[in-house]
């Protein structure tokens, strides 16, 4: 990978919560341009402070973070880091706080300085995009899961994002939703990362893994999600998989 | 409890009124009757809220179950209001006099709620609360409480889901309240920890909106046209207002 499409390079981050055992521990991570990532490791693991440290909202006690090949460091830095990175929320009510679809989703174009009528048609297209036209005079509240998942996704891509952070996309979600969220992953012409404990779902929208372990990204590609197929008679003896999906990925992480 | 929105489903004339038109007439109204004393006056304005009612075509029974409710308050007043005033005595109730004065009052408090509540009936709770609050908007309110009243409205539903997990925790767990220090505590608990999670919800909701570029202000969608229909219920409401305050406020009568 070549420098110029290094767009995300974090160096020695650390980051604790108040009264807590550190979380990140001198983390550093390179994401290039045209990456498809899969974020994995335990729960509470640092996941999503790290996504949120990526975007500003949490500040990291040491360490350099540099996105689109500039230091970024105050408020104001991440102000535009904000425009270039989308990220979604794990939990979808943290995401639509407007009355309506509509206006959820053209709350994002507003604030880039968009006109009434730009932000509107910004808005209609991505929900057409997503399979979502006829909602935008649905209540938000009124939603139901997997509704809400697409069209806070909605509200992320009306940024016109050059990076995605998904936090666990999956988490909850049908198999047609689930099965349409892919379809939407896949055919986007955007880099991204993705928190997901689902190999299947980072099987189908991933090329590459990260693992997070102890407070470290381990990025060196050496561990492949794989799908693979065997077959074997419904014996009378029980048997035990050795690996495969019937071990947890944890057991892979050591 | 959830806002329910019951009569926003309509197309009569009311439902498509200029909704800035529909709350400044509920609001000069409310005034209006609210300082108003004398009787023709508060029949005139019951007969204006009932037709209105009337002209926004709701049901007649969900219109009476709310205001069945303001009227529980009310009976209130009937039991202790007749007692206390001092005045000619209509009739004695053991040793306790009902006066004149008593029962006037106690009317006009009557009239003076229902009429108010009708006519926030029919001009008010026919918009979505978000058109209120767009609407309120481009009023002379300030864009804070507006986005304020707003948001307290999205996420009171989050809240009550909330809470109604955290019943459900305590239920299946054979949580039975009574008359005790356990119950107490439980409830503390369960109030404690929806405040705790309304401010984590917050501070969430708060960085997501960052993450789209907010920079501490709102816009609005949503522009209202002036159609025929509203300068001509303008100009009624107006006459509305004038027959009101010439019956409250002139001795024609």
């Amino acid at each position: 990978m070549d420098k110029d499409n290094l767009i995300i390079n974090l160096t020695d981050i650390s980051f604790s919560y108040p009264e807590g055992a550190p979380l990140l521990n001198n983390l550093s991570m390179q994401f290039y341009k045209g990456d498809r990532v899969g974020l994995i490791g335990p729960n509470g693991g640092g996941k999503t402070t790290l996504f949120h440290i990526i975007m500003g909202l949490l500040k990291p006690y040491s360490g350099k973070i540099e996105i689109f090949g500039k230091p970024v460091r105050e408020e104001k830095d991440f102000r535009s880091v904000r425009q270039r990175i989308g990220l979604l929320f794990q939990d979808s009510d943290d995401q639509l706080f407007s009355p309506t679809v509509l206006e959820d989703v053209a709350f994002g174009p507003l604030n880039l300085g968009k006109s009434v009528d730009e932000a509107k048609v910004i808005a209609r297209k991505n929900l057409d995009s997503l399979g979502l036209s006829g909602f935008e005079d649905r209540i938000t509240y009124k939603l139901s899961g997997g509704e809400k998942r697409m069209v806070s996704l909605a509200t992320v891509l009306a940024m016109e994002p050059e990076i995605l952070l998904l936090d666990e996309p999956s988490a909850g979600l049908d198999e047609n939703t689930r099965a349409s969220l892919i379809k939407v992953l896949t055919g986007l012409d955007l880099s991204y990362i993705l928190i997901s404990h689902e190999m299947e779902f980072l099987d189908s929208t991933t090329t590459s893994v990260y693992i997070m372990k102890d407070g470290k990204v381990f990025m060196n590609g050496d561990r492949q999600i794989h799908r693979h197929y065997h077959i074997h008679p419904h014996s009378a003896l029980p048997h035990r998989h050795e690996s495969g999906f019937g071990k947890k990925y944890t057991d892979f992480l050591a | 409890m959830m806002i329910e929105e019951s009569f926003v489903n309509g197309n009569s004339l009311i439902h498509r009124l200029n909704p800035v038109l529909k709350i400044g007439f509920a609001i000069i109204y409310s005034f209006v009757v609210a300082v108003s004393s004398k009787f023709p006056s508060l029949f005139a304005a019951l007969f204006i809220a009932l037709f209105l009612v009337i002209l926004a075509r709701l049901n007649p029974r969900k219109a009476a179950v709310r205001l069945a409710a303001v009227n529980g308050i009310i009976i209130l007043f009937w039991f202790f209001l007749p007692f206390t005033f001092q005045g000619e005595a209509l009739f004695h109730i053991g040793p306790f006099a009902v006066t004149r004065p008593g029962v006037i009052f106690a009317a006009g408090i009557t009239l003076k709620a229902n009429a108010i509540l009708i006519a926030f009936i029919a001009l008010v709770a026919t918009m979505r609360v978000t058109t209120l609050g767009h609407a309120l908007n481009s009023m002379l309110i300030p864009e804070k409480l507006v986005q304020f009243f707003l948001l307290t409205y999205r996420y009171l539903f989050v809240i009550q889901t909330e809470y109604q997990k955290l019943t459900r925790a305590v239920k299946v767990r054979g949580f039975r309240p009574g008359t005790n220090l356990h119950t107490y505590r439980t409830y503390a608990y369960l109030a404690g920890m929806l405040f705790v999670r309304a401010s984590v919800r917050g501070e969430r909701v708060y960085q997501a909106m960052l993450c789209r570029g907010f920079k501490g202000k709102f816009y609005s969608l949503h522009e209202y046209s002036i159609s025929k229909a509203d300068i001509t219920c303008a100009v009624f409401m107006t006459a509305a207002i004038v027959i009101l305050v010439v019956l409250e406020w002139t001795k024609i009568i």
